[in-house]
């Protein structure tokens, strides 16, 4: 009757509710009745009671708010009626927190229920008591459970609890619970008759052995004797604990985990009896199958997994570390993808065991082939783990190949953690330090924005460590660098490189001072502002390797792009070392400019990113005998990584960069609620109208076509900021969201709209944002940007928060735009025009011409098409009033080229803008998106 | 375990059950970051998956998809049974379960986890044992109901 009751309330609730505001009202004068029987003259009877607490219950359950009604579910406690104490409790357990002041009424009632020696009553409060957990509640009962645990003529049932809620107050409060005589017998909990007893007791000392050992020594006996009977008896033998022909799984797994905490038994009976146990279990697992449910294999499989990973603890038994391999290595090629991950995840640790460590080696190729093909991002990603784990000096070389050329097209989410792997990999077992050069250089080239500057400087650290190295290091930048475009770390490490070693590859007049020179002066445009500054250091370096570059560097010194730069360091820098060129003796420059001094040998600059995050201790003895196996590869004593899980961990910077392990967010709406054929859906949580374009924000839209960075929007509440940077067909932007009031914002919710016809042309990932901005606080949100195919709108940032008591709604468009992802092409006046006639057909042009918007400065015009990305051509088009430029827009799919022609005519105030690409819709994207900028 | 979430294809909490402390905040942040983690993911994907410092083991049931969050040591697999016998239970009990069964009678679907899993640990895998005590208490309070019944059926008398 209750539920008839309720259900008729909640039917009428939901049909009520046809929109977010009518639901609230609905519900909010639901909670003023309900607050107001409470508050009333009348006391209420304990049914009312019962009835509106479980209401507020249900009301919070749909995600509301409750700040009431606590007094009145610890009321309940204390009545006689069980289906009142129930709900009591319930209310309680799921609303109540651990620090609220209502705990000493709580824990009386408890205490009653405690000591009413009725089962049901005792049930309930030990239940309360391990959903809540609270220090309280350890105070007040941690001395008295283990007596109701241990004591004679306890219920099965109760004791199943009493064990739980034990272990609940021992994780909250060890401290609180006093070892004493009732261990020994808790421990022999683990021979009783009642299977549940058992379970609940094997969690309980499993927990309690970690960190007192030496007190439950005795439980290993008698767990390897329990386990032994589960393993040995017959499927139908334990009755309803056998699970789909599987006898007492749950147990089973429990047992084998309670043995991980010791180290293998020393007396050799039941040692003995724990490997015939344990070669039981990896016998069944070869065994057909006695049902084709999943559930069967699974648990099968659950108890044989625990089993390894007990093989693995003792790390003892080479037969059995052995044979558990090959069982791995079975489930690498099983269909079941669950499999599939748990069998890399379990193989990972088997790796760094001596004695299965070249078992495992034999499936590299599985693993290798698992990197390619499995569909699941977080498969791939135990691949990877793997493959680490697996590496060693006779292996490193493919492995670190494989890694290289799927970092290609990895996901972004594991990129950099991959990176990272690559460049340990190729420093520790580097035998020839040719192939490190070569190694980093091509992470850079596939990877560059993923590789963090511990990486880069790390082998500029080995480099200038290791004179065998440096002449080819030398000539290997040099050759990177002729590629048109070359990642901003390469030239980085190009500059820092030649900048030492430059003249060791001098005497090659391919790569004569001058030739090296300008190769890296030519990307000097393109760099920000720290290239830039590290450029000039490589200038000045060079001026003291070869005096007959000095007049031509010194002119580039001299010019006003540099010493008069609008950013202070590199004006410094131009300022200082012009003058030091001038005035400095050749001596003087020779000591002051000297080549860098080897690095002390410390340890790995990326190492240390991961230990630092990890904490030294970590380092494991595993490591250290791999460590031996590889001594003097590589001469350095640096230790190796924890373990691989170090590595899953994402390093701080890529929590900066939102690159992290959490999987990508879906970059359309989220999922819409309603239509789902359920009444309860129109309680949607998100208000599902997207606010139209905020006014003014097409103008701010338009000036970020030529720019990255800026405000988008503002309005008295909050500002929205961006910071990008593009390169080829991947982006990042940063939004910056900034509360400008001195309240908080509650539920804030960005959310990335791409349009239907948008979606599969640009991919847009990120993570969600923390909902509550305080005042005055500004929050940054990463989103990863990959151009998949050219298109055309642009993609809609909406936000919904709450201010005040008010709801806010704001969208804006988000200015990523086809331009962005445009590579400039610098080219001859005579290629130029031989492309252009090669985009002579109809459909590749598209012009316009327009009035001017803004005065006519030939200076900003330029700027502006620098800023659109192109590359602006002078001395190509024969009237030199016109602008003309080249560019290759990028996206995963193709590389489109485009040239662009523009002709001012200053007399009518009018632009005439062509432009010529491969593509119709690309030329008029541009076209527009060009246009509206002059 | 340190949690486990209950929640519709369309994104809706439907029973939550922290097994660790945590702030209301915390909660709800956690919510609603694995339920769009899990909901992004494809059908025949791997049921686990690493979030933050833990594994979360989920599966689908119909339109409704079970969560628990597990600490590194855990078992997955054994992880996914729990969630399948939960299943089980919910559907001996309530005659195949939906979801809706599940938002009306929720302190039902509350009581039997409760028996099933306390303080994340399995504390009863027997269906028969976790069952019988369910249907006892059910017992009691179809007595207090009948109780109430006649009460209020007296009261009725009453007042006419």
């Amino acid at each position: 009757m209750l539920v008839q009751f309720f259900q008729r309330t909640h039917y009428s609730l939901l049909l009520l509710g046809k929109s977010k505001e009518a639901e609230i009202k609905r519900i909010n004068k639901e909670l003023a009745n309900i607050r107001s029987k409470f508050k009333g003259d009348k006391a209420l009877d304990g049914y009312s009671k019962k009835k509106y607490v479980c209401k507020l219950l249900f009301i919070f359950l749909l995600g509301h708010d409750i700040d009431f009604g606590h007094m009145e579910a610890v009321n309940l406690l204390s009545s006689n009626r069980y289906t009142e104490k129930q709900i009591g409790y319930l209310f309680i357990s799921v609303l109540v927190n651990s620090n609220s002041e209502l705990i000493r009424l709580i824990n009386n009632a408890i205490k009653n229920d405690l000591a009413s020696r009725n089962p049901t009553f005792m049930g309930l409060a030990l239940h309360c008591i391990a959903s809540v957990g609270s220090r309280e509640m350890a105070e007040a009962f941690a001395g008295e459970i283990p007596k109701v645990l241990v004591a004679g003529d306890t219920m099965d049932s109760v004791k199943q609890s009493a064990a739980l809620c034990l272990l609940r107050l021992y994780r909250t409060s060890p401290d609180l619970v006093p070892m004493g005589d009732w261990t020994s017998r808790v421990v022999h909990l683990l021979n009783d008759q009642h299977l549940g007893v058992v379970t609940a007791a094997t969690s309980l000392i499993t927990t309690l052995a970690q960190k007192n050992p030496e007190e439950f020594k005795t439980s290993v006996s008698l767990a390897v004797s329990r386990l032994s009977r589960i393993v040995t008896s017959a499927s139908t033998d334990l009755q309803d604990y056998t699970y789909y022909f599987v006898p007492a799984p749950w147990l089973s797994v429990k047992l084998l985990r309670l043995l991980q905490c010791y180290p293998p038994p020393e007396d050799p009976a039941v040692r003995g009896r724990l490997t015939e146990c344990l070669e039981t279990i990896l016998n069944k697992a070869q065994e057909p199958p006695k049902s084709k449910k999943v559930q069967h294999s699974n648990a099968k499989n659950a108890v044989l997994f625990e089993a390894i990973s007990l093989i693995i603890h003792h790390d003892s038994e080479p037969n059995l570390l052995v044979r558990a391999c090959n069982q791995l290595g079975q489930f690498l090629q099983h269909r079941e993808t669950n499999l599939r991950y748990l069998a890399l995840e379990s193989m990972c640790t088997l790796a760094s065991s001596e004695f299965s460590h070249e078992a495992v080696k034999t499936h590299i190729e599985t693993v290798i082939n698992a990197l390619k093909t499995e569909r699941d991002v977080s498969v791939r990603q135990r691949a990877v783990d793997l493959l680490y784990a697996m590496c060693d000096r006779s292996n490193a070389p493919q492995i670190v190949a494989e890694m290289l050329s799927y970092l290609e097209t990895a996901d972004y989410s594991i990129r950099e953690e991959i990176v990272l792997k690559v460049a340990i990999l190729a420093e520790k077992y580097a035998v020839d330090y040719t192939w490190y050069v070569d190694t980093i250089l091509n992470l850079i080239r596939i990877a560059g924005d993923y590789v963090s500057e511990e990486v880069w400087y790390r082998v500029i650290q080995i480099v200038i460590n290791r004179d065998d190295v440096q002449g080819y290091a030398a000539k290997t930048v040099f050759e990177a660098l002729q590629a048109p475009a070359c990642h901003e770390n390469l030239v980085k490490v190009g500059g820092y490189i030649l900048g030492e070693f430059g003249n060791l590859i001098a005497g090659d007049p391919r790569s004569s001072p001058l030739i090296q020179f300008n190769l890296l002066h030519s990307k000097f445009h393109l760099c920000s502002v720290p290239t830039r500054a590290l450029l000039l250091s490589t200038y000045i370096k060079f001026v003291n390797l070869f005096p007959e570059v000095k007049p031509t560097i010194q002119d580039v010194l001299r010019s006003d792009s540099q010493l008069r730069n609008a950013d202070v360091e590199l004006q410094q820098r131009a300022v200082e070392y012009l003058r030091l060129s001038t005035v400095a003796s050749t001596d003087i420059l020779a000591t002051v400019l000297e080549e860098m001094p080897p690095f002390p040998e410390r340890e790995s600059s990326i190492l240390a990113k991961l230990k630092k995050k990890k904490g030294p201790s970590t380092v494991t003895d595993l490591e250290d005998t791999k460590r031996e196996r590889s001594v003097d590869v590589n001469g350095g004593p640096e230790p190796a990584p924890a373990s691989t899980s170090a590595m899953s961990t994402p390093s701080p910077s890529a929590d900066l960069l939102g690159l992290g392990a959490a999987p990508p967010a879906p970059a359309g709406p989220p999922p819409s609620s309603g239509g789902g054929g359920l009444l309860v859906d129109v309680f949607s949580d998100s208000a599902s109208v997207v606010a139209p374009l905020a006014p003014g924000s097409e103008d701010n839209f338009a000036r970020f076509v030529c720019k990255n960075n800026g405000v988008l929007f503002e309005n008295q509440l909050l500002q929205i900021g961006l910071k990008s940077e593009f390169r080829q067909n991947l982006g990042r932007m940063f939004i910056f969201y900034g509360n400008k009031t001195s309240t908080q914002f509650l539920n804030f919710t960005p959310t990335l709209i791409c349009s239907d016809e948008l979606q599969p042309n640009l991919n847009l990932q990120t993570k969600p944002v923390d909902p509550t901005v305080e005042g005055g606080a500004q929050v940054q949100q990463v989103v990863n940007i990959e151009c998949v195919s050219d298109f055309t709108e642009a993609p809609v940032l909406n936000i919904q928060f709450r201010y005040g008591g008010t709801f806010q709604n704001v969208s804006v468009q988000l200015p990523i735009t086809l331009n962005k992802f445009f590579q400039p092409t610098e080219m001859a006046s005579q290629d130029f025009f031989q492309r252009w006639k090669q985009l002579s057909n109809p459909q590749q042009e598209v012009q316009n011409i327009f009035k001017a918007k803004h005065p006519m400065d030939t200076e900003v015009t330029k700027a502006k098409i620098i800023g659109f990305g192109s590359a602006l051509l002078e001395e190509v088009d024969p009237n030199p009033a016109n602008f003309v430029g080249a560019g290759i827009i990028h996206t995963k799919t193709t590389q489109i080229g485009c040239l662009l022609r523009l002709e001012p005519n200053l007399q009518a105030q009018m632009y005439r803008l062509t432009l010529r690409t491969s593509k119709e819709a690309v030329s008029q994207r541009l076209c527009e998106l060009l246009s509206a900028q002059f | 375990m340190q949690f486990m979430l209950l929640f519709s294809r369309q994104g809706k909490l439907r029973l939550q059950k922290w097994y660790v402390p945590l702030s209301d905040k915390e909660k709800k942040k956690i919510t609603r970051e694995l339920v769009q983690t899990v909901l992004a993911r494809k059908p025949k994907m791997c049921s686990f998956l690493e979030w933050r410092d833990l594994k979360i083991v989920y599966k689908r049931y119909a339109s409704l998809y079970f969560c628990c969050a597990i600490e590194d040591q855990d078992n997955e697999l054994i992880t996914l049974e729990i969630i399948h016998r939960y299943v089980e239970l919910l559907d001996k009990y309530f005659g195949s379960v939906c979801e809706l069964d599940i938002i009306f009678n929720f302190e039902k679907a509350y009581f039997i986890l409760d028996e099933f899993l306390l303080g994340g640990e399995v504390q009863e895998t027997s269906k028969k044992n976790v069952l019988k005590a369910i249907e006892q208490a059910d017992l009691l309070q179809e007595k207090t109901e009948t109780m109430y019944h006649s009460k209020i059926f007296i009261g009725f008398k009453k007042a006419y």
